[in-house]
């Protein structure tokens, strides 16, 4: 069979350099081509741990729901970022907004005792307020003193980290003997079917349908919800609103905009308020829907940092976020499993994620690899 | 004698056949077809967006054509990318200049090609004779030491003329190289274009004034939306055979405008003074005032702070002291919102750095200031249906090309990014419109235009504070003429009455105050 190698190569051309979707599917490809040629070298058949993962994550419900439980802060970080990538500004400090998130909802969680329906809400208003004072601080450093974000969020970063370990410490919410803190009231947790999945008729019902069983032993919770209609919210302000124009306008040409007479100061607070409101978004649902308490941490965790993959992945598109952190988070839930049953290092993950970046951040090398290609074959 | 014949005898180095470049669905070039003959100048006329620049940009291999052919010395090549270009001697001067701008003139002409001596050490000494030899040859006279960031913009278009040829070019592009010159700089461009043909080198020359055409070129190519229409020889035809031939019909040089009486004074200056980015003062105690129903000229040679006297009046510079006023208010040193507010719209300097949101369409960026108003946005909700309809009702009314307000403004052609930002400004209605450069980059019939539109303002009794270099304009479309030198007014004459060696004299600083 005679494959026209010509024609194939001028589409991925078009397709690769023209159409942003396809250029980032090439990039996940030649990101899963790297990992094999690792997994190779290092005498493991690539097919069999790709297998792996695969089934790691669609096997069964309780593993796409673990996927779906690990992608939603990703989701959320990563949103944080596009949003700030989308207005000009470069958020490194969604991993810090994220520590405040969960701290603060810990803290509303655990001290205040309000009724079901009320408590959820305002941990989460609370958390998502204070993570967007704490992105909004670098923001207004920015617009007073010139600091750059990049300096300001990284420093605001640590400043998080240690305050969290310090209220860990703390007399009255660390729980005795351990490091961590006590756990937030039932009343602000926001698992599904919480408190029916262990009554006795629960039980019941779940032994004879064991789809919801499995599914159900997770921590599965309405955080993926939010966060979906998060990036519609998202897409929605950035494309459809006044605030989105003036917001993108400040990003594309801050001269531009204060020539037209957009508030370029204001402007860069409000979208680092926003930014850091939804990294503290996925803190607090964290802390709600998953762990329910915080504990030590010797360093930083990486939500913010991998949001930043999320973000370079999904081109910054809100909607792409979503898509984006659900590749991220199968890749790193089905990729843990294939050290048990292969003994193959589980971070051929990272080595697959960090290509696919490598990859979408230089579309001039795919270009210049098909360019190159097209010249020596000559064009007609 | 006719074109074939006066080509019969000399060396074709370029063509260029059957050239078509498609974007998407848009045919932005029909088959064309460009001869290039040794040591001649070739220009390029055609409307904004006929697809002079495409053109240009597929031959130095920024853009790749979607079908055609190219021949250098009668050699088929495949020039995908400028490097390739630059091997077959190509050279190419953008409109917007690509240097960098810590670097000195020296370092920007070399990158690339730098001289290395034994040891791989770069030979700087090489590097600033070879230099100073080229510069020399064709007198293209530029100090080798100064930063790009110090000199002015004449100076860095010598600086990319250097830098091509230094790289070998035997055939070069000019983008609309005096769009950003003053009238002295075009004269002396034109010397250096004749001081290069005379080496054997070719020139490619576009431009929008005809005059230089006439003066500089041998040959003239017109397009119209992407068809080849013609090609003459240039001392065989008139500025108006070339004028209609290029826009389908007769455009009218002179400029229509009724003599009428300005009304009360609007807008006034009291001494002004502002200081540039180096912390220099360059407004200098500047008093000036413009009346209802008048339009008033600023004429002055460049760098005599007419830009940051624009920059203070739309607050986009602190002012250091002085009062400016418009309608009564005082609004001085407010905010670019609340100057806007007080209905005083800006046609800005530089179109790319204020004017556009290149990274928007032509929609999102006819409402610029007003995109939070009523009909463009309700509740803080954009309206994207209102948005749009007003949006190509100014791409009509400006003929602004194509035709589509999805349009990025990144892909329009330079004319057409200007016509976009006149356009907005003109629409706004504004009390007081300041209006730099406005036509810069703009074909003839273009300019028709907006000379018109400003004219029609001053008609509906606003008042337009116009600045250019470009003395002709200047002279027919004002009613007063103000003259800048240093920072300071020194003369301000009735346009009626000016002449163009006293105005001369005046902006040289011999003003009669
Ligand atoms: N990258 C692009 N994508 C889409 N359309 C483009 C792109 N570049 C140019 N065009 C379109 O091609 C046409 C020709 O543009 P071009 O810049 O060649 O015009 P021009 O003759 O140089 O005009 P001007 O005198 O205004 O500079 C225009 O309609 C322009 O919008
Ligand atoms: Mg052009």
């Amino acid at each position: 069979m005679k494959l026209n190698w010509k024609e194939l190569r001028k589409t991925i051309y078009i397709f690769a350099t023209e159409k942003t979707v396809g250029f980032t599917l090439i990039s996940i490809f030649l990101g899963l081509v790297v990992g094999a040629i690792f997994l190779t070298a290092a005498g493991f058949n690539p097919f069999q741990a790709y297998g792996i993962i695969l089934r790691g994550i669609f096997s069964k419900p309780s593993y796409i729901s673990y996927t779906i439980i690990r992608a939603t802060p990703l989701i959320l970080t990563g949103l944080s970022i596009a949003f700030a990538f989308k207005t000009g500004l470069f958020n490194i400090g969604a991993e810090g907004q994220f520590i405040i998130g969960s701290v603060v909802a810990t803290a509303t969680g655990y001290f205040l005792h309000l009724p079901l329906l009320i408590h959820i809400p305002v941990v989460i208003i609370s958390a998502v307020l204070a993570a967007g004072i704490w992105g909004g601080l670098a923001g207004y450093f920015k617009a007073k003193f010139g600091v750059h974000e990049v300096i300001s969020t990284i420093m605001l970063n640590w400043v998080a980290l240690y305050f969290q370990n310090f209220l860990i410490y703390t007399e009255g919410f660390q729980k005795p003997g351990g490091e961590t803190s006590y756990s937030i009231q039932p009343t602000a947790n926001m698992m599904i079917l919480k408190t029916w999945k262990q009554s006795a008729a629960g039980r019941e019902w779940l032994l004879q349908h064991p789809f919801w069983k499995d599914l159900l032993r997770t921590p599965a919770n309405w955080g993926f919800i939010i966060a979906i209609i998060m990036a519609v919210l998202v897409w929605f302000v950035l494309n459809k609103t006044a605030l989105g124009y003036r917001l993108r306008a400040v990003g594309f040409n801050r001269f531009a905009a204060e020539y037209g007479g957009i508030n370029v100061n204001k402007n860069m607070i409000i979208s680092m308020f926003i930014a850091g409101a939804l990294a503290g978004l996925a803190g607090a649902l964290q802390v709600v829907g998953v762990s329910h308490k915080v504990t030590l941490i010797a360093a930083m965790e990486g939500y913010g940092f991998d949001g930043i993959a999320v973000a370079l992945i999904a081109n910054s598109n809100a909607l792409g976020c979503i898509l984006a952190g659900l590749l991220f988070g199968a890749l790193k839930y089905g990729g843990a499993k294939i050290q048990p049953f292969m003994q193959a290092p589980s971070e051929v993950v990272s080595i697959v994620i960090g290509s696919i970046v490598f990859f979408i951040s230089i579309p001039r090398l795919i270009k210049l690899i098909l360019s190159r290609k097209n010249k020596k074959g000559g064009t007609k | 004698m006719g074109y074939k014949n006066a080509t019969r005898s000399l060396t074709k180095v370029i063509e260029m056949k059957n050239i078509t470049k498609k974007f998407g669905d848009f045919v932005a070039l029909d088959s064309v077809n460009l001869d290039i003959f040794k040591g001649k100048v070739h220009a390029l006329l055609g409307e904004n967006g006929a697809g002079k620049s495409t053109l240009m940009n597929i031959l130095y291999g920024l853009y790749y054509s979607t079908s055609g052919e190219i021949f250098i010395n009668g050699e088929k090549v495949n020039i995908t990318n400028p490097n390739i270009a630059i091997e077959h001697g190509i050279g190419m001067v953008h409109q917007h200049f690509m240097l960098i701008k810590p670097f000195t003139v020296a370092q920007n002409i070399i990158l690339g090609r730098e001289p290395i001596s034994k040891m791989s050490v770069l030979n700087m000494k090489k590097a600033l004779k070879d230099v100073k030899e080229i510069s020399e040859r064709y007198g293209l006279y530029v100090d080798p030491n100064a930063k790009i960031e110090d000199i002015s913009v004449s100076m860095q278009q010598r600086v990319e003329i250097l830098k091509a040829l230094y790289r070998g070019a035997e055939i070069l592009i000019l983008d609309e190289p005096t769009a950003v010159l003053t009238p002295q700089e075009i004269i002396e461009l034109i010397q250096i274009i004749k001081n290069l043909t005379k080496e054997g080198k070719s020139i490619i020359l576009i431009s929008h004034k005809l005059k230089e055409i006439k003066e500089a070129a041998d040959f003239c190519m017109i397009i119209r939306r992407g068809k080849h229409i013609d090609t003459v020889v240039v001392s065989e035809t008139t500025e108006e055979e070339l004028a209609s031939k290029m826009v389908g019909r007769e455009v009218s040089f002179v400029v229509d405008k009724k003599d009428k009486k300005a009304g009360d004074e609007i807008f006034s200056i009291k001494d002004l003074v502002v200081k540039d980015n180096r912390n220099i003062i360059t407004v200098d105690k500047l008093n000036l005032s413009v009346k209802k129903g008048e339009i008033l000229g600023l004429a002055g040679i460049d760098g005599n702070g007419q830009t940051e006297l624009l920059e203070a009046i739309t607050g986009l510079r602190k002012i250091e002291s002085g009062e400016i006023k418009i309608n009564g208010n005082d609004i001085t040193n407010k905010t670019p919102f609340q100057i806007i507010n007080n209905k005083i719209a800006h046609i800005p300097e530089d179109r790319q750095k204020r004017g556009l949101v290149l990274d928007f369409d032509i929609s999102e960026n006819t409402i610029l200031e007003n995109y939070y108003k009523k009909p463009f946005s309700k509740k803080g909700i954009l309206q994207y249906n209102n948005i749009n309809v007003y949006a190509n009702e100014l791409i009509d009314k400006f003929d602004i090309r194509p035709k589509k307000a999805s349009k990025m403004a990144r892909t329009l052609s330079g004319g057409n990014q200007q016509k976009v930002i006149v356009a907005r400004e003109i629409t706004n209605d504004p009390d007081l419109l300041i209006a730099a450069q406005p036509t810069r980059g703009l074909d003839v019939g273009a300019i028709e235009f907006v000379h018109k539109s400003l004219i029609e303002q001053r008609d509906n009794e606003k008042a337009v504070l116009l600045i250019s270099f470009e003395l002709d304009e200047v002279m027919n479309v004002s009613d007063r003429i103000a003259v800048i030198y240093e920072g300071k007014i020194v003369g301000i004459v009735d346009a009626k009455d000016a002449e163009v060696e006293k105005l001369g004299l005046m902006m040289a600083g011999g003003g009669n105050k």
